[in-house]
């Protein structure tokens, strides 16, 4: 009935497995009970559950990633301080838990943390800056949140019920095969990268059309801004490469599952082109997570340097070479593999014409900044501190590149500092700064900045503390991934990058304490003009929070800083009047419950529950039909009601005119 | 979705020459009568270009259509040239070195 | 946000530029799934000589199954066509009978298909025998699933006829799955093009 599901597969075994549960368990209920509490269900459910606003998918999708990047954060504490205290010691986590933390920690970070949070900041401001009122495909919008969501809840249900993968984030073959990893880790593993994979490629899709065919009419390609860019190329990028891993991940789970002999040992198998197939996915993904960050950071730099972005047609030239680029270079993942030569001096060369786009993009920031009356806002911040950082782990990357050197460098840590190097300035970093920087757009009022300078400050200097130490140690020779150790000589370090650990956590409360304090005076911060920058995109055109239809008369776009142009123009807040009802979509809870039955199918599948996945099957079957047999998914937005909404925010900016000096310092 | 693109006419050009496209390979595995290389050769050969008839008659991809689904279906022949011809060259020049 | 309410109980449909833009997506939809086949037949290409202590490819295949499946797909997508062109010139009577000769096309496909898979399961070759069959069996059988899941899409397709009648949204679902039929006939030219004549040859 319940498959291989019984009551051994709850964390009684081990201490720390049961505290990380019980804190799980306990999290949730807390949620549960403070939503009931405050009789807030109806609410949830029919504004943002089965809400099909961009605005607050966009919400939801940073939600979701905050909360993991603080369980991927723990997980990264715990190796931390289990490898500064384990000289000759077997430290606090068991081998098999140790696995299972650095298994988890990989997986969430991608693709719960750093890819929600991406999404999410693309769903907020990319509609708005290209002057739409909605995304192209609303409802599937929807359906890619909750999947995304159901793969996060698959990953934290597995510290509750079984166990997680040992096999790392990339889980190879043989080892992750069912041979030598019987359990169900690996198979939770699949099942959250394929749900949540499924979502990956229809946001890719998604977006590829909302900006290729929802822009304002008048909008060209080589007027939109960076970040619509970048956006673009991304959608690309997911739409494009998330194939290839569902296709690897569904091989390895019919290897596991159904007895196949696509990577085994035996008859015929060959574990060698599931690292191919893995990394031609692999690759793009790793722009797919920078790319966004780099098109916030061109919004950012232009704003608070107060500057027309130096080189706008070069960077989008950079981004295009970097969306081609990045599918021919993943051979450069396995090196060492054993492929002759040749084939290895291809890769490499490709890897290293890769830096020269990006070498343009810092070049452009850089000249951007150059004579510009630049504004310390966190978000600059994080900005600056990208630019100097990015360059220690790009060069790193071009040294990687080399296959003799790989050789040497190959699975040390010196290969896990490279990869945090570029991944934490280089995407996290942005992220951060587009929620500094979009945080006002979306709930209308400011975020606190005492608290974002300091939490910038913890999280430069604990990044700087916790990796440096590991390109040192990879010299040294550690491997990465070990959870003891008996050479002496590492242990100062490692006891460093701890401290930075510490750090980044220091980094991160300091985060929270600014969420509190921000929301606690929102009174005081509101941000009446939705302007609070003297902003050059479009999405500051609009009030903050924006209405639902975003725009009420679609903007008329002549110029690359289309906002700045119209302010210049003094057409910025040209008073309308002949308005027109709007079609908008009606929300749905199909979407919803599409998540839930992704989840349940993982979980089915992990536990061999047959009778549930085909439920499952069948539930999503007659939801799917359901809705494209249904022709009326709109509602109409009448011109009477825009027309006084809009007559209100004019009367607000009337009383709230900004001055020069009035924006944010 | 007009009836330029789905015209009877359209339809039944396309099926004659598809037929023919399907026909011609299988006749010369059938039959053997050429060399194996040369019938790989017409393999090849015929299923390229019955996809272009696919495309032009059935799928409506012709100097009409709009240019957006052509460059996606460029993009994408680009990626898959990329990403089997990668595949295939790392993969058997593995196999080389293993003999 | 539901503080607006519809002004009339009789919201419109979408609108002819929708529908466009719904066009769009999904083509790049087939083109993601093009992908998909793609690296099955890399993979297919990859092993195909792995096939351990089983059977090669040239006892498995028999072609002249393979050249009736082949028209089967091929009658079925001019079928279609035709349905596709019916719909198009309103003629609601012409398409339901194209779209159900389309599915009579369709099953003789998948029936011949499952006797292949069955009988080669039978007689030892399943997909657990050896790298070569994994391969084999996962490409060919993606190939049916979505042939069978169109199926289900043309049998709903069939039912909004019936119900709605040829309104602009169903015609454009209609038109779409067209280009999912049409682009199922194109993988199958690639599979009996490097599965089952290569492997016949060799």
């Amino acid at each position: 009935m319940l498959g291989r599901l019984g009551f051994d597969a709850l964390p009684f075994y081990s201490a720390i497995a049961f505290g990380g549960a019980s804190i799980t368990v306990l999290g949730g209920l807390v949620v549960l009970l403070l939503v009931t509490y405050f009789g807030k269900w109806r609410y949830f459910w029919e504004e943002w559950l089965t809400s099909l606003d961009h605005k607050r998918i966009g919400i939801m999708y940073i939600a979701l990633a905050l909360v993991m990047l603080v369980r991927g954060f723990v997980d990264a504490l715990m190796m931390r301080s289990q490898q500064a205290i384990a000289l000759n010691s077997n430290g606090y986590l068991a081998p098999e838990h140790f696995d299972q933390v650095f298994s988890s920690h990989g997986t969430i970070m991608i693709f719960f943390m750093a890819m929600p949070f991406l999404t999410g900041l693309i769903n907020i401001v990319v509609p708005q800056q290209i002057g739409a009122r909605d995304v192209a495909f609303p409802f599937m919008n929807s359906i890619s949140l909750w999947l995304t969501a159901a793969g996060a809840a698959l990953v934290m249900v597995s510290l509750v019920i079984g166990k997680f993968s040992t096999a790392g984030w990339t889980g190879y073959p043989p080892y992750s095969g069912a041979e030598y990893s019987p359990g169900v880790g690996v198979d939770y593993w699949i099942w959250a990268l394929l749900v949540s994979g499924v979502g990956s490629t229809m946001t890719g899709i998604n977006f590829i059309v909302t900006i290729l065919k929802c822009r304002a009419p008048k909008m060209r390609l080589m007027q939109m801004p960076l970040f619509t860019w970048t956006t673009l190329c991304t959608s690309i990028l997911m739409a494009f490469a998330f194939p290839a891993l569902t296709v690897v991940a569904a091989m390895l789970g019919l290897d596991r599952i159904l007895g196949f002999h696509f990577f085994t040992n035996d008859a015929g198998g060959n574990m060698m082109n599931y690292a191919n197939l893995l990394w031609i996915w692999g690759h793009p993904e790793v722009y797919i997570l920078i790319l966004p960050a780099f098109g916030i950071y061109s919004e950012v730099t232009a704003t608070f340097s107060q500057k027309r972005l130096f080189g706008y047609a070069s960077l989008v030239y950079a981004t295009a070479a970097i969306t081609i680029l990045s599918f021919s270079v993943w051979l450069h993942h396995f090196f060492t593999m054993g492929s002759s030569p040749n084939v290895n001096a291809v890769f490499g060369i490709a890897t290293m014409i890769i830096a020269v786009p990006t070498g343009v993009k810092i070049f452009d920031w850089v000249f951007t900044m150059y004579k510009g009356r630049i504004i310390f806002h966190p978000a600059m911040l994080f900005t600056i501190g990208f630019l100097v950082t990015f360059v220690l782990g790009g060069v790193s990357g071009v040294l990687l590149a080399l296959p003799p050197a790989d050789y040497l460098m190959h699975n040390s840590t010196f290969l896990v500092a490279h990869f945090h190097n570029v991944l934490i300035p280089g995407a996290l970093f942005g992220y951060f700064a587009g929620f500094q920087y979009w945080f006002p757009k979306a709930t209308g009022f400011t975020l606190n900045k005492a608290w974002g300078v300091r939490s910038f400050w913890f999280w430069i200097i604990g990044f700087y503390l916790a990796f440096m130490p590991l390109y040192a140690l990879g010299f040294l020779g550690m491997s990465r991934r070990m959870e003891r150790y008996d050479v002496a000589e590492w242990q100062p370090y490692l006891i460093v990058a701890a401290v930075g650990a510490l750090s980044v956590l220091i980094g991160i409360f300091c985060q929270g304490m600014q969420l509190y304090v921000s929301i606690r005076d929102r009174n005081k911060n509101i941000d009446v003009t939705g302007d609070p920058y003297n902003g050059r995109t479009l999405e500051w055109q609009t009030s903050s929070p924006p209405a639902e239809y975003n725009f009420a008369k679609i903007p008329d776009v002549q110029e690359i800083d289309a906002f700045w142009d119209m302010k210049q123009r003094g057409v910025a807040y040209a008073p309308a009047s002949d308005y027109e009802d709007i079609h908008l979509p009606r929300n749905t809870g199909v979407g919803v419950i599409l998540g839930g039955l992704g989840f349940l199918i993982g979980f089915a599948v992990t536990w061999y529950i047959w009778w549930l996945v085909v439920l499952c099957v069948l539930g999503v079957a007659a939801c799917l039909i359901t809705r494209a047999s249904q022709d009326n998914t709109f509602e109409i937005i009448p011109a009477a009601e825009i027309e006084a909404h809009e007559k209100a925010r004019s009367k607000a900016l009337e009383e709230h005119k900004p001055a020069p000096g009035d924006f944010w310092t | 979705m007009d009836a330029q693109t789905h015209s009877a006419k359209k339809l039944i050009t396309g099926f004659i020459l598809a037929l023919i496209l399907t026909l011609i390979p299988f006749a010369a595995v059938w039959t053997m009568a050429f060399p194996v290389g040369v019938i790989f050769g017409i393999i090849a050969l015929c299923a390229v270009v019955q996809v272009g008839v696919h495309l032009y008659y059935f799928l409506g991809i012709n100097s009409k259509a709009p240019t957006e689904k052509v460059l996606a279906i460029c993009f994408a022949g680009i990626l898959i040239f990329l990403m089997v011809g990668g595949t295939l060259w790392i993969m058997f020049d593995l196999y080389e070195r293993m003999m | 946000m539901n503080t607006y309410t519809p002004k009339s109980a009789g919201s419109p449909g979408p609108t002819e530029e929708t529908l466009d833009i719904r066009d769009l997506g999904f083509w790049i939809y087939l083109m993601t799934d093009a992908i998909i086949f793609s690296l099955l037949f890399a993979t297919y290409v990859v092993m195909f000589q792995n096939t351990a202590t089983g059977p090669v490819p040239s006892d498995v295949f028999d072609l002249e199954h393979v050249f009736a499946e082949t028209m089967f797909l091929l009658l079925s997508s001019v079928t279609f066509g035709f349905a596709s062109l019916a719909s198009i010139r309103e003629q609601k009577g012409h398409a339901i009978c194209w779209l159900l000769v389309t599915i009579v096309f369709g099953l003789g496909f998948i029936y011949l298909e499952v006797a292949e898979f069955i009988g080669m399961i039978q007689s030892g070759a399943g997909p657990q025998t050896s790298g070569f069959l994994s391969a084999f069996f996962t490409l060919v059988g993606t190939h049916g699933a979505h042939v069978s899941l169109g199926m289900v899409g043309i049998t709903v397709m069939i039912f909004q006829i019936l119900i709605k009648g040829l309104t602009s949204p169903v015609k454009s679902r209609l038109h779409r799955l067209g280009m999912f039929w049409h682009f199922l006939d194109i993988v199958w030219i690639g599979i009996f093009s490097i599965v089952y004549m290569p492997g016949w040859l060799i």
